[in-house]
């Protein structure tokens, strides 16, 4: 994310995945789930089609049989800004993991038909920006990228996709999502503000329904 | 103006809307295990936080332990050194904040779905949240019941609340008598089948039906839980007497409690003029036993159906299908009765429950498990499921015919502990997810129910159950 002239931008490398229905074990196996740390996914994105051999928590890129044709394997789509793929990106687990791992590899933004829901809700917690277009749409630049044109560019301030500067398509994201990216805001302190209306919702259900809090 | 059930529940723990579409939701219960919980107590940690409420929260840990444990097992002893670091980060978690634990040794230890409403924890028109998809299991007792992600985990610690968009309602209305051989698994799998993988996204699903009303709880279970394979992360079932009888022997309220809880459970349901945004009606006489076939939840048929022919399909979806049938292994022409099958899974937060595998143990009394099968295991969901299990003689009739009786966990649903398949074995799964690698590189994957599984172990393949 950048700034340019008065504009906020993503611009880059599209990589293109034409898959639907990419889960999120595709996107990070459970074996890296195993670690405590919230970053240093970026090696084990889409492990199972980026590599040849079977992978571990610990063991990187460099140790690993990289599968040559998987795209993220091939240059420039190895520093890729934007992923292009089909519908419900992002189904199955509620790991944020794998968010983290598109992040830590310099995904900025997904563009899909589709999301999963969990999936979608993650992703404005750690800055990747889910876009959701039309499967027209979505047909169109998968059709675009195979006559060779390689970059787009997101304007997150008129939320409009362009290439080349001329403009493609404009999507919907809501507002307080998008400044959640933008400017990094930490859900836990914005919620603490309302930390008396919590209070006083509690007490009332304490006495209200006390069966809730019976193991207390 | 009428609401549906899923509306109720919203405004009964709507606590505030915010400047968007979102609101801030008071959350009763948030179950944690050792997965996706470590990076929110670091978080919580490091802005000086501790638990909104302590005793809304219950852990355990079940995605990486070991289910060949025996007694004695301590956390120390699990052999995968990296495993072993996040197990002992839940131990070392809960101790620190006092937050009340299930460990590796206690005998209510198991998969967190199937603890939480068998100890009680889970009650009607709770709002109920755990970092794991398959929360949605305890919407068969009338919950909001959601999976998150870790950062919400965190809020939810901090704050006692979830910044949420509210729904749209569907409601799935199942009427009518199963055919002989086919369980809510199926059912559920059909839908999944009909509607899709993204059928559900933005979606609560309420299931309703006479055949819901005469299901048991642990059937109930297994239809919410699958409810995020059809896309929505919210499913759920109104209370009824099912929901009562289940929870009165289940819970550990006072009886002045639950007297008074039972009044206000009863006005959770649907009002009969409540508008959804989406109905579906299906008559589950018509449907047959379910096996999935390729690598997502959708790509599922009659045991008996022929396989997707890729010169028979539209475009759009034939690369797909080409892509699954690649990884499955499947050559045209090709039917799931002709698969030869090297592994049986029966377990996980679907199908580990008493129910399910007193539905196995009588399927497969007396009668072997095929030669050709390497591996065939039998994974209760909890402590409690495995001691009724014996105290049943279960345990025995699986290892007279060859399989074997192991210790609560999740197990082969998902590659995080000891059981996983080897590249290119096929298994046939209790579990939820025939993704890709899911139960081990390269693995293959064949959903079904309880019972197709049984009969799968004994013959070897997909048989007719009738």
């Amino acid at each position: 994310m950048k700034i340019e002239g008065n504009e906020l931008i993503i611009s880059g490398v599209v990589a293109s995945i034409d898959r639907d229905n990419i889960d999120t074990d595709q996107i990070i196996p459970t074996e890296y789930l195993k670690s405590i740390k919230k970053y240093g996914f970026e090696d084990y994105l889409f492990d199972g089609w980026r590599y040849l051999d079977d992978g571990k928590l610990g063991v990187l890129k460099g140790d690993r049989q990289q599968n040559p044709d998987f795209i993220l394997n091939k240059v420039p789509f190895d520093k890729a800004t934007i992923l292009l793929t089909r519908d419900n990106f992002g189904c199955g687990s509620s790991r944020e993991h794998a968010v983290w791992a598109l992040r830590d590899f310099g995904i900025k933004a997904v563009i899909a038909s589709s999301f999963g829901d969990i999936f979608y809700n993650n992703c404005f917690k750690n800055g990747v920006l889910p876009i959701r277009l039309s499967k027209d749409q979505i047909d169109n630049l998968f059709k675009a990228f195979d006559k060779g044109f390689t970059e787009l560019t997101v304007s997150l301030d008129s939320k409009k996709i362009s290439q080349n500067e001329t403009e493609l398509y404009s999507f919907e994201v809501e507002d307080n999502l998008l400044e959640r990216i933008i400017y990094g805001l930490d859900d836990v302190d914005m919620t603490l503000k309302f930390k008396e209306k919590i209070m006083s919702f509690e007490q009332i259900r304490k006495k209200e329904k006390p069966w809730i809090f019976s193991n207390e | 103006m009428p609401k549906t059930l899923y509306d109720k529940l919203w405004e009964e723990h709507h606590i505030t809307t915010l400047e968007s579409s979102e609101s801030l939701l008071y959350i009763d219960r948030q179950y944690l295990h050792e997965v996706t919980s470590p990076q929110a107590f670091e978080g919580l940690t490091k802005k000086g936080l501790t638990p909104w409420r302590l005793n809304a929260n219950i852990a355990t840990p079940d995605h990486n332990v070991p289910t060949e444990r025996g007694k004695s097992f301590q956390t120390e002893n699990i052999l995968d050194e990296i495993s072993k670091i996040q197990v002992v980060e839940l131990d070392k978690n809960c101790n620190k904040f006092g937050i009340k634990q299930f460990d590796i040794t206690s005998v209510n230890q198991g998969i967190v779905h199937v603890i939480g409403p068998e100890l009680g924890y889970t009650l009607p028109g709770m709002t109920i949240v755990c970092g794991d998809s398959h929360t949605s299991t305890h919407g068969a007792f009338g919950c909001l019941a959601m999976g998150i992600g870790t950062s919400e985990v965190e809020h939810v610690l901090a704050t006692q609340t979830l910044k949420v968009s509210k729904l749209k309602n569907m409601n799935v209305r199942f009427n009518g008598n199963p055919q002989s051989g086919v369980t809510s698994k199926d059912i559920v799998l059909y839908l999944i089948g009909k509607i899709g993988t993204s059928g559900g996204n933005g979606h609560a699903i309420e299931f309703s039906g006479s055949y819901i009303e005469s299901i048991s709880m642990e059937a109930r279970m297994t239809i919410c839980n699958m409810s995020i394979e059809a896309g929505a992360k919210v499913g759920l079932i109104a209370p009824d007497a099912t929901t009562i009888e289940y929870v009165k022997n289940h819970s550990q309220l006072s009886e002045e409690e639950f007297d008074s809880a039972c009044i206000h459970w009863s006005k959770l349901i649907s009002d009969t003029e409540a508008v959804f945004d989406k109905e579906i009606e299906i008559d589950v006489s018509l449907i047959k036993p379910q096996v999935t076939w390729g690598t997502s939840p959708e790509m599922v048929i009659d045991f008996d159906e022929d396989i997707p022919d890729l010169n028979n399909i539209e475009a759009e979806n034939k690369r797909n299908i080409e892509l699954a049938k690649q990884y499955m292994g499947i050559e045209e022409n090709q039917k799931l009765t002709d698969l030869k099958f090297d592994k049986v899974f029966i377990g996980s937060c679907t199908n580990s429950r008493i129910e399910d595998l007193r539905e196995v143990a009588k399927a497969v009394d007396g009668k072997s498990v095929s030669d050709t099968i390497v591996e065939a295991i039998v994974v209760p969901g909890s402590g409690l499921v495995k001691e009724q299990a014996e105290s049943e003689g279960l345990d025995i009739i699986f290892q007279k015919a060859g399989f074997i009786w192991r210790d609560p966990g999740c197990s082969m649903c998902l590659g995080m502990n000891p059981d996983q398949l080897k590249p290119y074995e096929r298994c046939a799964s209790t579990s939820n997810r025939n993704f890709e690698g899911r139960q081990g590189n390269l693995g293959r994957t064949h959903l079904m129910s309880p019972l197709m599984a049984a009969l799968t172990a004994v013959n070897g393949r997909v048989v007719d159950p009738s």
